[in-house]
């Protein structure tokens, strides 16, 4: 069953400026999707049509099969949204903030609260539960709206960055807990500016560009599709110029440093034979980049402008 | 969602704002008593004194019913605005829209926190009129079903303001351009009888004298308008203004772009 389907969506606001230019989407139940795209691409919008907080132009949208024309109330009910800006009530506490908005999906006040203790205990936050909304610091107004959008048990989750200025160490244990829920049944659409994350999370992918998806599919297919990667190595010797490695472009970065692109027709191993037969030594190696984000540079780069 | 379902929304919506209005009560209750207190000690005693009875009544007596509904009206309104405006402009507003609460128990659920507030502060503002003025209610129930009706419609009123309001601004002109006169010179101080022809044809234009008239009249029994044609008034504000905003909320009118 498809977790989520949208057909030809346009949204065109008001100011004239068009933000979705005919989408077409399908994420299916259990999945953990990726939506990606530079800032003004339509993300936001297409979140926002979605979850009712913003009126479509034409278009079809339907959540587990629930069109949001006909059968609103349902569609809503499966979803649970983390919206890209902090939208808490800064002088209510968190148990409040979370029973809250259990309430207004239904939940009596004794089950909203026994949940409350769940959500909150998962995200680290029920130390915090007293604690008024504007003494959370960033990474826990974010945890916040995790544990808020999950009260009613929602199958279909969608986080809208996230972990947008988060630390590191408080956004690993978020993935980690986004993989265990996922892993649990509800399927995740994730948008982030973390290319990493999306990687590393999830299994399809969509990016989408001036209101039109560009590119879409399983992430590790899109990720085929880049035509080479970029390594950095560091050398033992000290090169004056970029050595001659025939097939490969080299550039000499420093005295001990160089980048070697790889494409997708050759392999790591012939670029250290023919090193090693010029003499030098690979003492360590990276990636100089993240390879979905330099794809996704390549796509957003070269999609057609809006005339 | 089935009914009762939005029946727990509903409710969890009511206790939402009702614990804002005693949250913060400083600001919500207090303030309407305080400005009542001063209206009781300048006009009700020391000017009063000098204009002697009106309609048979005292003074003081004779404007507690309207003081009394003057800040129910400011005050009811006032809360829906805040607290709507406010949740819209921090969008923590979203927490209700992203839900599946049926449009007519958004717009129930703000009406009552208003009104609750409302009647908080009527309560409020007549103990403080008895320190000031001897109250007496003449008609129990007329008195308390204009007052809890009229909360209702300016809650009404308040949350079709900030439904469509844009900034801060749009916010404070109707209570300061259009609720403010309408309230002075809906009665709370005077007798129509008292001005001539066509300003008294002219006051019965005024929502508001209709809805102070019959509250006068269930506590004190006199009123410058009929009580039947009064209620129909107020009735018929109250389907008008609960249907547009049943509309504007439904249309997404000003919370969805």
């Amino acid at each position: 069953m498809l977790a989520l389907a949208v057909r030809s969506l346009v949204k065109t606001y008001p100011n004239g400026v068009q933000a979705l230019r005919g989408i077409d989407l399908e994420v299916p139940e259990g999945d953990f999707f990726a939506l990606l795209g530079p800032n003004g691409a339509g993300k936001t919008t297409l979140i926002g049509i979605i979850t009712s907080l913003v009126n479509k132009t034409s278009g079809e949208v339907r959540v587990f099969g629930h069109d949001i024309d006909s059968e609103l109330a349902l569609a809503k009910a499966a979803i649970g949204v983390v919206p890209q800006e902090i939208n808490i009530n800064y002088w209510d506490s968190v148990l409040n903030i979370v029973t809250t908005q259990a309430g207004f999906y239904g939940m009596t006040p004794r089950a909203a609260r026994l949940r409350a203790e769940d959500c909150l205990r998962q995200l680290q936050l029920w130390d915090r539960r007293r604690d008024t909304g504007r003494n959370l610091s960033g990474g826990m107004k974010r945890r916040l709206m995790i544990a808020r959008a999950l009260m009613h048990r929602p199958r279909l989750l969608i986080l809208d960055e996230p972990t947008a200025g988060v630390d590191i160490e408080i956004r690993r244990s978020m993935w980690e807990f986004l993989r265990e829920i996922n892993q649990a049944g509800t399927t995740i659409i994730l948008t982030t500016h973390y290319l990493e994350e999306a990687e590393n999370l999830c299994r399809n992918v969509a990016i989408i560009d001036h209101g039109q998806i560009i590119e879409r599919g399983a992430m590790a297919g899109v990720l085929r599709k880049l035509g080479a990667e970029t390594f950095v190595l560091n050398l033992r010797e000290a090169v004056a110029a970029a050595p001659q490695l025939d097939g490969y472009a080299v550039a000499r970065t420093g005295d001990h440093e160089i980048e070697v692109e790889v494409t997708k027709d050759r392999s790591l191993n012939e670029a250290f034979a023919a090193l090693t037969a010029a003499g030098l030594h690979v003492v360590s190696m990276r990636n100089k980049s993240n390879r979905l984000e330099e794809l996704f540079i390549r796509l957003t780069a070269r999609s057609p402008r809006p005339g | 969602m089935t009914a009762g379902t939005q029946l727990v929304a509903l409710c969890t919506l009511v206790r939402k704002e009702c614990t804002r209005v005693f949250r913060i009560w400083l600001q919500t209750i207090l303030p309407p008593a305080m400005t009542t207190a001063l209206y009781f000690l300048i006009f009700g005693n020391l000017i009063g004194r000098r204009i002697g009875q009106m309609d048979g009544y005292d003074y003081a007596q004779y404007i507690a019913p309207g003081l009394i509904m003057m800040q129910v009206i400011t005050t009811s309104y006032g809360n829906v605005v805040s607290s709507f405006f406010a949740a819209k402009m921090q969008r923590h507003l979203e927490e209700m829209l992203v839900a599946p609460m049926a449009s007519w128990a958004i717009v129930l659920g703000h009406a009552l926190g208003g009104m609750v507030r409302g009647l908080a502060v009527a309560a409020a503002v007549t103990v403080v009129a008895l320190f000031f003025t001897h109250l007496h209610v003449a008609h129990v129930l007329v008195t308390f079903s204009v007052v809890v009706l009229t909360a209702f419609v300016f809650s009404l009123g308040g949350l079709i303001n900030a439904i469509l309001a844009k900034n801060f601004d749009d916010v404070s002109i109707i209570p300061s351009f259009v609720l403010a006169p309408l309230s002075y010179l809906g009665g709370v101080f005077y007798s129509i009888a008292l001005l001539p022809e066509f300003a008294q044809q002219l006051s019965r234009l005024n929502p508001i004298l209709y809805m102070v008239n019959a509250f006068r009249y269930g506590m004190l029994g006199v009123s410058d308008i009929d009580i039947g044609l009064a209620y129909a008034i107020i009735l018929a504000f109250a389907a008008l203004l609960f249907g547009v905003c049943l509309l504007l909320i439904r249309r997404g009118t000003g919370i969805r772009s």
